[in-house]
């Protein structure tokens, strides 16, 4: 477990604090909620069965994808050898100098365009000042008072199954400053290794306002910043790679109390306690949080704006120049999709995951009803997806040969349905063209998949079907017309699926309605 | 609007138009009287161009130029000890390569410095030497590169004959701050040479090589070449890249030149200056031919100096001040044509107070990163707090801990204001009264120090006092402006009297203006 050093700033004096950290040794889902988040879950059910509510603000650290680190010319790549992508500069060898990579303030800008934020025109750095091994210069190079973006808030959707809603949460700030490298401690516990791959890589804190009272909305929030940066490409936003890190500071209240008062003594059960300030660490094993570091005072960092460093001058250019280039976020998607009439859980669905959200637009464009699309992408593809372990981007299906499918159903040509179930006939072709490409016509006629459309040959199925069936054909006689459903699927079955269902139904009303 | 002011402002834009106004100016003679005893001073003429002139002849070869000068540091080190490390073997390898170039390829293989021996200051990185800044806590580590001033001397065809002696990561104003030795003052070898740049003026001095690189934070360039009677240059602020300088104080630190004529210094910086893309703080202005705005004497026809405004500044001529000094360079200024007058900047006296505190508040910042941990001295410990106390305990000197301590005061939760605001409001004072004063005057006079060279020992313990010396140089650093430091007289003391230096300080990127004069 890293124990590596971590502090947190103090925004404002809570009645109790302490701050979690998300960063475990055991990787998790990309897209589930960090450990941290679901224990203050966990804590914000408790406390409100004891009236207290939880007051939750996120510190977010975005590892930037760049090719090269943020003031010097080396590399990343996670995972490499240790000290493999290291120089004199990000070493701190005497006598280097930090040379800014432009790409990170684009991406700054870019983020904090994206999180609705006031960018400042002329920003500066500052050196943060600590000693630790994984720390080459005895400082960080980061932002202090006057940061890059400020001021935004972030809009996102609750999921439908913790009762859905539309939330928005306020952003303190964003800032550009660098990455540590990583201590590797013995087993013996005797000596520590020092790794400096990941020193000097660029970062963006992300700042929250304390605005967030339960588990759920620090999950949905984290999760929003996770697409978001995806959305952007400025990260690839990995948990289990460190690449976004959250720190969620909890603090408590009685409910009805708007302020968050000074850090005084919280009865409980009759006792008086006094609250610790104090940074708590995950165990995923025990799913539990220990105390990591209790919080003697305020650390003293001695910020002084960064001599080596020019300030970061924008203009006005620049930055209509970084909004044209951006992506459409997700937000401005959901309310897309919902415009065209999706219900919320189709929205979230589609909107929430970048590449299926491409996926279902590019299906769109080749013609595609939405409803339709959207069914077929939630429903038996996404099935396959999740049977198969794959993203969306991984199979051979394209949006071109699914939206030619819902057109061939559209038109009537091919049945998507048989009553309520997916044809068989459909699937067959659907399950082809993800796991094997080509097109669909290429596909019915390769596999054999050509539709029966010979009366003659769906008559002659009629016939034996409702010659199995005297039973049920007697029922439908005397009245029980529902039955007729029940012969379709028969008949569909001995067709493998390749009748051609309109006349197939055609033909089975005229021969149980005969005498 | 007279015309000076325009023809000065068309210098410092660096627009080379070819303008009547355009003055020209030769050269302060350098030094004057040989320093003492075995020292051989060399002529006040440059050594440079007696160089070049001697390899393109063929008259001598690089390896007898080598040879001679080796064989004087050889024979002067013993008492001076202005070199922590002589790279001799390399110099004379260097040489004779470079002979053998000049026989095959001829002399368009010569390049602007080819065949010049240059001392190069130990704070500056060189990849194939030791480079310590003068301190226990990096004994023998050797960096992987070289510092950009001393890539683009080598590639200029330079010959760095070694590593000069500093005050530890130049903090000090007389060279004994270094953890090695004590270099002494060529003139009087009982006498500092000056620092934190003395290993680089005294070996200027002593012509143990030809030019040499220093830095200057506070004045570390000009007080030395005042105390060693040879010319110091501090140029503007960003003129030179910083990149492989050891940093002191970033913000004020500057790489500068010494050599035993303008002619020389100026051309050293024509080589070292220009933006680099490795230091985001130099700048990109051109760079001039600075060597070219100097004419022979000889060569002039009518005074050159008319017209040019010089002010002297009231407030270096006072009380502490060395009535010698003070009356030497008011002899050199009435040289000036009698054009000096009087000119006050009023805050003068706070400069000093201010560049202590900011340059010790960037000073505990910068030397964080000598911890042990990745390279030089490192103690072994039983933990970690123990080993970064003792490692930098015993690998850090007294003066440097001191101004450590004094800086992580001044920027710390409480004191911030009080201290490391307050320098810097002082330090925009400072900036505006010089640019005010420049406004009204082209160059702006004062003595380099408030003394000739005081003996070794003398202030060792009493800081103050030492850093009351600096009280000539810091302000020009806080300005961020270039400054020339040439030799204009003696006072009495050692076996022939002691040098003392006229500071003359420009425009920010005037430096052209400076070496005219």
């Amino acid at each position: 477990m890293n124990a590596g050093l971590f502090f947190t700033t103090l925004h404002r004096p809570p009645l109790a604090r302490f701050t979690t950290r998300a960063e475990s040794a055991q990787a998790t889902e990309p897209k589930a909620a960090p450990q941290s988040i679901q224990m203050a879950t966990k804590e914000a059910a408790q406390l409100k069965m004891q009236g207290f509510e939880a007051v939750i603000g996120i510190e977010t650290h975005v590892q930037l994808s760049t090719v090269t680190k943020a003031f010097c010319s080396c590399p990343y790549n996670y995972g490499s050898q240790p000290n493999s992508t290291i120089c004199p500069t990000c070493m701190g060898h005497p006598g280097t100098l930090p040379v800014l990579n432009e790409k990170v303030v684009e991406c700054a800008v870019k983020l904090g365009l994206a999180l609705n934020c006031e960018i400042s025109m002329t920003s500066k750095f500052d050196r943060k000042q600590y000693f630790y091994p994984d720390l080459p210069k005895g400082y960080q190079i980061s932002q202090f008072d006057i940061p890059i973006a400020k001021k935004g808030y972030i809009d996102l959707d609750l999921p439908m199954e913790f009762g859905g809603g539309h939330k928005k949460f306020g952003i303190t700030r964003v800032h550009m400053e660098e990455d540590a490298g990583k201590l590797l401690h013995s087993d013996s516990g005797s000596y520590s290794q020092v790794d400096l791959n990941r020193a000097g890589v660029p970062l963006l804190e992300i700042v929250s306002e304390p605005d967030m009272r339960t588990g759920i909305e620090a999950a949905e929030y984290g999760a929003e910043l996770q697409r978001i940066v995806r959305y952007l490409g400025v990260s690839n936003g990995n948990m289990q790679e460190g690449s976004l890190r959250c720190d969620v500071n909890v603090s408590v209240r009685p409910f009805g109390q708007s302020e968050f008062g000074t850090k005084i003594l919280l009865h409980k059960e009759g006792q008086a306690d006094q609250i610790v300030q104090e940074t708590r660490l995950w165990d995923e094993s025990s799913q539990k949080t220990f105390t990591m570091r209790k919080k003697e005072g305020l650390a003293d960092y001695r910020y002084f704006p960064e001599p080596d460093l020019p300030e970061v001058v924008l203009n006005n250019d620049y930055i209509d120049e970084i909004h044209k280039s951006m992506p459409e976020l997700p937000e401005a998607k959901r309310r897309r999709y919902e415009n065209m009439g999706l219900s919320m859980q189709d929205v979230l669905f589609l909107a929430n995951d970048d590449n299926v959200a491409r996926f279902f637009d590019s299906t769109l464009e080749h013609g595609s009803d939405a409803k339709l699309a959207a069914n077929w992408i939630m429903g038996d593809i996404a099935a396959y997806l999740k049977n198969e372990k794959l993203t969306i981007d991984e199979i051979k299906l394209s949006p071109l040969e699914l939206s030619e499918l819902i057109a061939s159903i559209k038109n009537g040509t091919i049945s998507g349905k048989i009553g309520k179930e997916a044809s068989p006939y459909f699937v067959l072709i659907l399950v082809e063209l993800i796991a094997n490409g080509g097109t669909v016509k290429a596909v019915i006629e390769e596999k054999d998949l050509v539709q029966i459309a010979d009366p003659a040959a769906i008559e002659a199925m009629v016939d034996k079907v409702i010659a199995d069936n005297p039973k049920q054909l007697e029922q439908y006689r005397a009245g029980k017309t529902k039955l007729q459903g029940f012969f379709a699927g028969q008949v569909m079955k001995a067709s493998k699926g390749k009748a051609n269902p309109v006349l197939l139904n055609k033909i089975l009303g005229e021969k149980l309605n005969a005498n | 609007m007279p015309p000076p002011l325009q023809a000065h402002r068309l210098l410092i834009s660096h627009r080379r138009l070819p303008t009547p106004a355009r003055r020209r100016f030769s050269a302060v003679s350098s030094v004057q009287s040989p320093p003492a005893k075995t020292l051989a001073p060399g002529p006040a003429t440059s050594s440079i161009l007696s160089i070049r002139g001697s390899l393109l002849s063929g008259e001598r070869t690089a390896a007898e130029i080598t040879a001679e000068y080796l064989s004087r540091l050889r024979r002067t080190e013993p008492s001076v000890r202005s070199f922590i490390h002589v790279a001799d073997s390399d110099a004379v390898r260097e040489a004779e390569e470079l002979d053998r170039r000049i026989a095959s390829e001829g002399k368009d293989a010569l390049g602007p410095l080819a065949g010049v021996l240059v001392g190069v200051k130990d704070n500056l990185c060189t990849a194939n030497m030791p480079s310590t800044g003068g301190s226990r806590i990096l004994e023998g580590y050797r960096p992987a590169y070289d510092a950009t001033a001393v890539r683009r001397l080598r590639e200029a065809g330079a010959i760095v004959v070694g590593k000069t002696n500093l005050d530890e990561f130049g903090m000090g104003s007389t060279t004994e701050g270094s953890a090695f030795q004590v270099t002494t003052n060529p003139w009087d070898e009982s006498r500092v040479p000056g620092g934190s740049s003395g290993g680089s003026a005294s070996a200027v001095s002593a012509r143990q090589c030809v030019v040499s690189l220093g830095s200057d934070t506070g004045g570390s360039v000009r007080q030395p070449a005042s105390f060693c009677g040879v010319v110091g240059l501090k140029p503007t602020y960003g003129r030179v890249s910083r990149f492989g300088l050891m940093a002191y104080a970033s913000s004020l630190d500057v790489v500068g030149c010494f050599g035993s004529s303008v002619f020389d210094t100026a051309t050293i910086l024509s080589v070292v200056a220009g933006h680099d893309k490795m230091d985001s703080t130099s700048s990109s202005q051109n760079v001039p031919d600075y060597a070219s705005e100097l004419v022979p004497l000889d060569s002039l026809e009518s005074k050159p100096l008319n017209g040019l405004r010089i002010g002297i500044i009231q407030e270096t001529l006072g009380e502490g001040v060395d009535s010698g000094v003070a009356s030497s360079i008011k002899a050199a200024t009435s040289h000036l044509e009698q054009l000096g007058s009087v000119v006050s900047l009023p805050s003068f006296s706070l400069g000093l107070p201010a560049y202590y505190i900011l340059a010790s508040s960037e000073a505990s910042s910068n030397l964080s990163r000598y911890d042990g941990i990745r390279y030089g001295r490192q103690v072994s410990a039983d933990d970690l707090s123990e080993l970064y106390g003792e490692s930098r305990a015993n690998g850090l000197g007294h003066e440097v801990k001191m101004r450590i301590l004094m800086g992580t005061y001044a920027l710390s939760a409480g004191y911030y204001d009080a201290y490391y605001k307050r320098a810097q409001q002082v330090r925009t004072l400072v900036q505006e009264s010089f640019e005010d004063a420049l406004k009204r005057f082209d160059i702006l006079v004062s003595p380099a120090a408030p003394s000739a060279a005081y003996k070794i020992g003398e202030k060792i313990n009493d800081p103050l006092a030492m850093y009351a010396g600096d009280i000539m140089t810091v302000n020009v650093n806080l300005a961020g402006l270039p400054a020339l430091v040439v030799p204009c007289g003696f006072v009495e003391g050692g076996p022939a009297g002691l040098p003392v230096g006229l500071q003359m300080i420009g425009s920010p990127f005037s430096e052209e203006i400076a070496v005219c004069v």
